[in-house]
């Protein structure tokens, strides 16, 4: 069963976003690593981009196939984990943590409010998979 | 197209798939694990380095048998199955008229009067409808026994020493492209010295009702679960090993659009064997020569080029992408993809269109990987 923390947002897209203050950190949760496989290659943007909700920022790739990844919230991009670029493999042994992707200055740090809670993202990736 | 699953073909092994976390996707009509649960990149680098087990029950068998088996195939293939001795196979391909791919296959001579046909799964019913529409007079008997045969590829350098515990059959008298009749784990087999790994090992084929019995006797016998065991590998992998090996995909490098000598595949073609399908095009091309050519190429920026992307030489777009993926054991990202004979030189450099970004790549020998032998 795929670790979906409480204290993390979710979007449908299956993303997680962290709330520190006004920054969001974003990433994918272990329910999309586990489904894409072995990560191989994460394309992120670079500092300084903006991005409104749902736009897509990156994308990222397993053996097999592409998955694009989209921003849950409007903002700024402040960082990006550099790291992926060598181990990659990061997103599927750490997806909560090491794996994270990007940092944003979010516009309205309000917009957090309107993805799914760990419970409801529990149920959506379940009537997902039906 | 998403066919419901409940309208895929199953092989034998099915439950056994689930049971070992295979994830199922659906290819060529069929349901099958497309990776199990240690992942794509881990079933790889164990088929190179100790062995892996491939489910491929869902590959075609055709039949044919009588006084003018060999006549009848030799009219249909490309290759000359003239050649072949009892006990050989030989990798060959069904022509159109004009000299493009209706698929690839082996032929396998069990006798003078009895061949067998081994085609890919996604074209098993084209194949038939082909071959039976072919014969016209010939005397021979063809037979659609797909649905007799379930196929257990066993690949990777242990491959033999695992598969040696389960038979008296000694495999290691059995050479490349050969195969005997022999018990595995007592159940009456075909055990062939074949793959589409790039690796030695073997294909084994039987009652389709001793599938489970084999799978999980390869299985035990490689010591699944251990570190340097045997694992089961699904689809992905069977893939990335063979784009290693540089072999081609039916429906990716070759198809009724691609002929047999721009896809490398002239020695698969005699055309000094006697007529069949195509040989008059086929001739003609050799004669002209062709104007575009299958090359293997390496990414020399970051990104993975995918089947299907767009390949440019000097801005200008070129050729497509006919496979292209990470190589797990290689470590590089690497494609094949047609590209106009002229610019199909070596160190020629290529740009994919990943997606709207241009990414460096260059043309490189085909295969990638040769096993050490």
């Amino acid at each position: 069963m795929a670790n979906v923390p409480d204290n993390l947002h979710y979007s449908k897209d299956h993303e997680w976003v962290r709330v520190d203050g006004d920054t969001a950190v974003i990433g994918i949760t272990d329910h999309a690593q586990d489904q894409l496989g072995d990560v191989v290659y994460v394309e992120l943007p670079k500092a300084g981009e903006e991005f409104a909700a749902n736009d897509s920022f990156g994308s990222v790739e397993s053996v097999k196939a592409v998955s694009e990844i989209f921003t849950p919230v409007t903002g700024k991009v402040t960082e990006t984990n550099d790291s992926l670029n060598d181990e990659p493999e990061k997103v599927n042994k750490d997806p909560y943590d090491e794996g994270w992707m990007i940092k944003m200055k979010m516009r309205n740090a309000g917009e957090v409010d309107s993805l799914l809670t760990a419970a409801e993202y529990e149920d959506f990736t379940k009537a997902e998979s039906e | 197209m998403a066919v419901p699953a409940l309208d895929l073909k199953k092989t034998p092994l099915n439950d056994l798939h689930r049971e070992l976390g295979g994830r199922m996707v659906e290819f060529g009509g069929w349901d099958m694990p497309v990776q199990y649960a240690t992942g794509t990149i881990t079933e790889h680098l164990r088929t190179r380095t100790h062995a892996g087990l491939f489910d491929v029950s869902h590959m075609g068998e055709i039949d044919v048998r009588g006084r003018e088996a060999i006549a009848f195939v030799n009219k249909i293939t490309s290759n000359d199955a003239s050649k072949l001795i009892d006990g050989q196979a030989q990798y060959s391909a069904l022509t159109t008229p004009q000299g493009t791919v209706i698929d690839d296959l082996l032929v396998y001579r069990f006798a003078e009067d009895h061949l067998l046909l081994v085609v890919n799964a996604g074209t098993t019913d084209k194949d038939w409808g082909w071959i039976s529409s072919h014969q016209t007079g010939e005397a021979v008997k063809l037979q659609n026994v797909s649905a007799d045969y379930c196929q257990i590829a066993l690949q990777g350098p242990d491959a033999i020493s695992i598969l040696q515990t389960l038979t008296e059959t000694p495999l290691a008298e059995i050479k490349y492209y050969h195969f005997v009749r022999g018990a595995v784990d007592g159940v009456d087999s075909i055990i062939s010295r074949t793959g589409y790994t790039g690796e030695d090992g073997y294909e084994v084929y039987a009652a389709p009702e001793k599938a489970g019995q084999l799978w999980s006797k390869m299985l035990d016998a490689g010591k699944f679960g251990s570190e340097k065991g045997i694992l089961a590998c699904g689809l992905a992998a069977r893939n990335t090993l063979r784009l290693e090996a540089g072999m081609c995909l039916y429906g990716h490098e070759i198809d009724e659009e691609t002929t047999l000598f721009e896809a490398n595949l002239g020695w698969i073609t005699k055309l000094n064997k006697g007529d069949f399908v195509g040989r008059d095009a086929l001739t003609k091309q050799k004669e002209e020569g062709i104007k575009r050519k299958l090359v293997g190429f390496e990414v020399t920026d970051r990104g993975i080029a995918r089947d299907g992307q767009d390949v440019l030489i000097d801005g200008e777009r070129v050729g497509k992408v006919t496979s292209g993926s990470p190589a797990p054991f290689l470590k590089k990202n690497i494609g094949m993809a047609y590209v106009p004979f002229e610019l199909a030189k070596l160190d020629q450099k290529i740009e994919i269109d990943v997606r709207g970004k241009r990414v460096s790549a260059r043309i490189v020998p085909l295969p990638f990987y040769k096993r050490a032998k």
